[in-house]
């Protein structure tokens, strides 16, 4: 891998004004599977696609919730995700316990911004590895806001996190205008699962067991979607595999499988191609 | 006068003789600012300067508060303009009875908060409401009186519920909290209560009371204040916030009207005057 | 001149200082009652709240519904109350966290109140705290605790101003105490039996009335949270407001 002498710390720019150590930070969060977040008028849905370490082990955790009307994807390091919810959920029971309110969307993720933010400008820490996206529904209405290690956060209709997560934007992107115009959960959710399904590699399909939904919003506490609850919603999609493999598959079979390797090949363009961002 | 604050409201050496400090159970005869941190660390034992009572009730489009202007110092009126309604946000009053020197301590920190809200809150429709104010000021007044050094007040919290109903609820230098659609804190709650009461005997009845009638009340409730309470004045404030906060009407420098002594000469048997 | 005048100063000199303390506390009275039966369980409380002869409020609620079909109450000094409830309710939810959702069982429940109470052994919260919900097994269970975290699972208790009034009625239509079968010459006690939830409400019900005609600090409004399997309820009777 390339080297150079201005990665060592996250306090030192290079030549260029670049902090490579944020920049390998955020890095981290494209080795992770992908995470998806998109917003109606009245709700916030997140869906994330789990792995698992080996076929004995069990599925990691992609959606923490936060409080009875917040939630967070993740895509990333784990437990450096661990450590900002946790810290989220003590904001949220503060707000409650000092003002009797709901902490705000907006005030959680600055509060963490700041937090991630004062690991790249000190010496000898190191910028979180995870990337975030943040559901909340508050008096000011249902939000989602995308967290980076930089410190930068950001608010989103729609937005992916995590491994090959561009095909996810662009399914966001080109249904942007009936996302945000959702009249039902449902609605959103399947919009949600669509893109998930666009990351997915060659051999994986949508199961109950690798994906996560959550939902939050107008009447609706923040309620997450696991295991044999997630069926339903899978039960909603016209298929669980991603459609520029089956459309692969259907060219390989009229190419009477004559090239057998060919998907493994585009596999590993994809993956290059999106992590060159 | 001895203008050295640190002399103020002790009585003069050439009167009484030089102050005692063993009374303080302090060891230092005569003590000097930078000999402070020898004498032992005092909580607050009692109020100096005090503001009575504080009156608020509720009526069908909002609520009303009214405090006068006396700072006591015992039974002296020290100073007598001296306010003790604030407005915190767009639709919330705080009023304050008690130490005037721990009301304006509570006033620098709800300017604190109020000046975080601005700060941090960028989204519309996020407003620091009155039920969020009296929450933070419980767990002030609490915090401090479980460390055993309390902010020596009684506050009304008035102001509007995220639902748009009135809201109107005490705590005090204990902590201890509640909700009436009636309040007042010190001698009120004993001359001022009986007459809102009268206006608004179920709490849920403030909706059948017009502004006018409030006012009225107010009116009435400072005027038996000031006839009968030693430490009241005759000048007050008052504030009316209504339609969910809309409309936020700070009056001060009211006077007490149709009140007069007058009445007392003609009163018979009591004192030495038999008939 | 160091001559001493006559005046209320001059005690002081010679004598020693009064000492005027700070009290932390305060008593703002009212009452409350639990009461377990086979398959449900009953809190309640007057709402008014008092300092002195005075009326704070003629509707402040004190029992509150706590999450996980558990309600309760802590009576004696409203802050301290509010503060141990407000604790209670904080640590079940970061439970929820930590075990992923789980329900916590009325049992433990009420061993960790025992731990609030008990870490202010030395500052105490002056109240008597009661909770009510459904046992492991469906039955209903009161639990009961006095300041510093002693506690019992009781089929009844009465807290606060009133409980003295209440209690022995209670051990009575309860507890059946005293109570023997007719023409057996007070030879064979009346058997036990679980009260029916209309049972226990008229008692809960007789019981506010009567110590409200007989207690100062109690009155205005009863507010009675019902646990059964189906959730929780609340039901509101107005008292005598003298």
């Amino acid at each position: 891998m390339f080297r150079n002498n201005y990665d060592n710390d996250s306090v030192t720019y290079s030549p260029t004004g670049r902090l490579f150590q944020v920049e390998y930070a955020l890095e981290a969060i494209k080795q992770g599977s992908a995470a998806v977040g998109l917003v109606s008028k009245t709700h916030v849905v997140l869906v994330a696609l789990k792995r698992n370490a080996e076929e004995l082990g069990s599925y990691q955790k992609k959606i923490i919730k936060v409080d009875d009307h917040m939630g967070i994807a993740l895509a990333g390091l784990a437990p450096d995700a661990r450590v900002l919810s946790n810290y989220l959920r003590k904001q949220a029971m503060s707000s409650k316990m000092i003002f009797n309110r709901p902490l705000l969307t907006s005030k959680a993720v600055l509060s963490i911004a700041d937090k991630a933010q004062e690991n790249t400008q000190s010496y000898g820490s190191r910028p979180y590895g995870v990337g975030l996206l943040i559901s909340g529904y508050d008096e000011t209405g249902a939000h989602l806001y995308e967290f980076q290690p930089s410190g930068s956060v950001l608010e989103y209709f729609g937005a992916a996190i995590g491994a090959r997560s561009q095909a996810a934007r662009t399914y966001l992107e080109r249904n942007l205008d009936t996302i945000t115009e959702s009249e039902t959960v449902e609605q959103l959710i399947v919009h949600g699962l669509n893109a998930l399904r666009d990351t997915l590699s060659q051999d994986v399909e949508l199961t109950f067991k690798n994906t996560s939904v959550s939902v939050v919003g107008k009447d609706t506490d923040f309620t997450i979607y696991d295991d044999e609850n997630v069926q339903q919603w899978l039960d909603k999609l016209d298929s669980v595999s991603n459609a520029r493999n089956r459309e692969e598959d259907d060219e390989d079979n009229a190419n009477d499988d004559e090239n057998n390797t060919a998907p493994a090949e585009t596999e590993q363009l994809e993956d290059r191609m999106e992590t060159d961002e | 006068m001895n203008h050295d604050p640190f002399l103020w409201g002790r009585p003069s050496n050439d009167t009484y003789g030089a102050y005692n400090h063993a009374i303080a159970q302090a060891s230092v005869q005569e003590a000097t600012h930078d000999q402070l941190d020898q004498f032992p660390k005092k909580h607050t034992q009692q109020p100096i300067i005090t503001g009575t009572s504080v009156i608020a009730l509720k009526y069908k489009d909002g609520i009303i508060m009214a405090a006068d202007t006396m700072g006591s110092y015992g039974s002296l009126m020290r100073f007598n303009n001296i306010e003790r309604l604030f407005r915190v946000g767009k639709e919330t009053v705080v009023g304050i009875s008690g130490d005037i020197s721990d009301m304006q301590q509570l006033h620098r920190i709800l300017n604190e908060l109020e000046t975080d809200e601005e700060v941090y809150d960028n989204d519309g429709g996020h407003n620091l409401r009155a039920p969020h104010v009296h929450e933070y000021l419980t767990r002030i007044l609490y915090n401090r009186r479980s460390k055993m050094d309390p902010l020596w007040n009684a506050v009304l919290v008035g102001g509007f519920n995220d639902d748009g109903s009135p809201f109107l609820k005490y705590v005090d230098l204990l902590g201890v909290a509640y909700g009436s659609s009636t309040l007042a804190t010190g001698f009120g709650n004993h001359l001022a209560i009986p007459l809102l009461r009268q206006l608004i005997p179920n709490d849920t009845d403030y909706v059948n009371v017009t502004e006018e009638q409030a006012k009225k009340v107010v009116m009435d409730c400072m005027r038996v204040l000031f006839y009968r309470d030693a430490r009241s004045f005759d000048k007050f404030s008052m504030v009316t916030i209504k339609d969910g906060g809309k409309g936020f009407d700070f009056e001060k420098n009211i006077k007490i009207d149709n009140q007069s002594w007058r009445f007392a000469r003609d009163i018979k048997g009591y004192g030495s005057k038999q008939e | 001149m160091n001559a001493t005048v006559a005046s209320e100063y001059s005690a002081e000199v010679h004598s020693v200082p009064i000492e005027h303390r700070f009290n932390p506390y305060s008593d703002n009275g009212g009452t409350v009652l639990g009461i377990a039966g086979e398959d449900f369980a009953v809190l309640a409380g007057d709402t008014r709240q008092v300092v002195g002869y005075s009326i704070n409020s003629r509707y402040e609620p004190k029992i509150f519904d706590v999450g996980d079909d558990i309600v309760m109450t802590a009576n004696g000094f409203a802050a301290d109350g509010a503060a141990l409830i407000d604790r209670f309710r904080n640590q079940l939810k970061w439970y929820k966290f930590d075990h992923g959702g789980k329900k916590l069982s009325i049992k433990s429940a009420a061993r960790y109140i025992q731990h609030l109470l008990y870490g202010k052994r030395f500052f105490p919260y002056y109240v008597s705290t009661l909770i009510a919900g459904l046992d492991d097994e469906g039955k209903g269970a009161v639990y009961s605790y006095d300041p510093v975290g002693s506690y019992e699972r009781e089929q009844c208790r009465a807290g606060g101003a009133a409980a003295s009034l209440i209690m022995p009625f209670l051990d009575n239509q309860v507890n059946f105490k005293n109570q023997y079968e007719p023409g057996t010459d007070g030879k064979k006690k009346k058997e036990l039996r679980y009260l029916t939830l209309p049972e226990v409400l008229d008692l809960v019900k007789d019981a506010f009335s009567s110590a409200t005609e007989r207690h100062i600090q109690v009155g205005d409004g009863l507010e009675i949270l019902i646990v059964t399997k189906e959730g929780i309820r609340t039901e509101y009777h107005p008292l005598k407001r003298d």
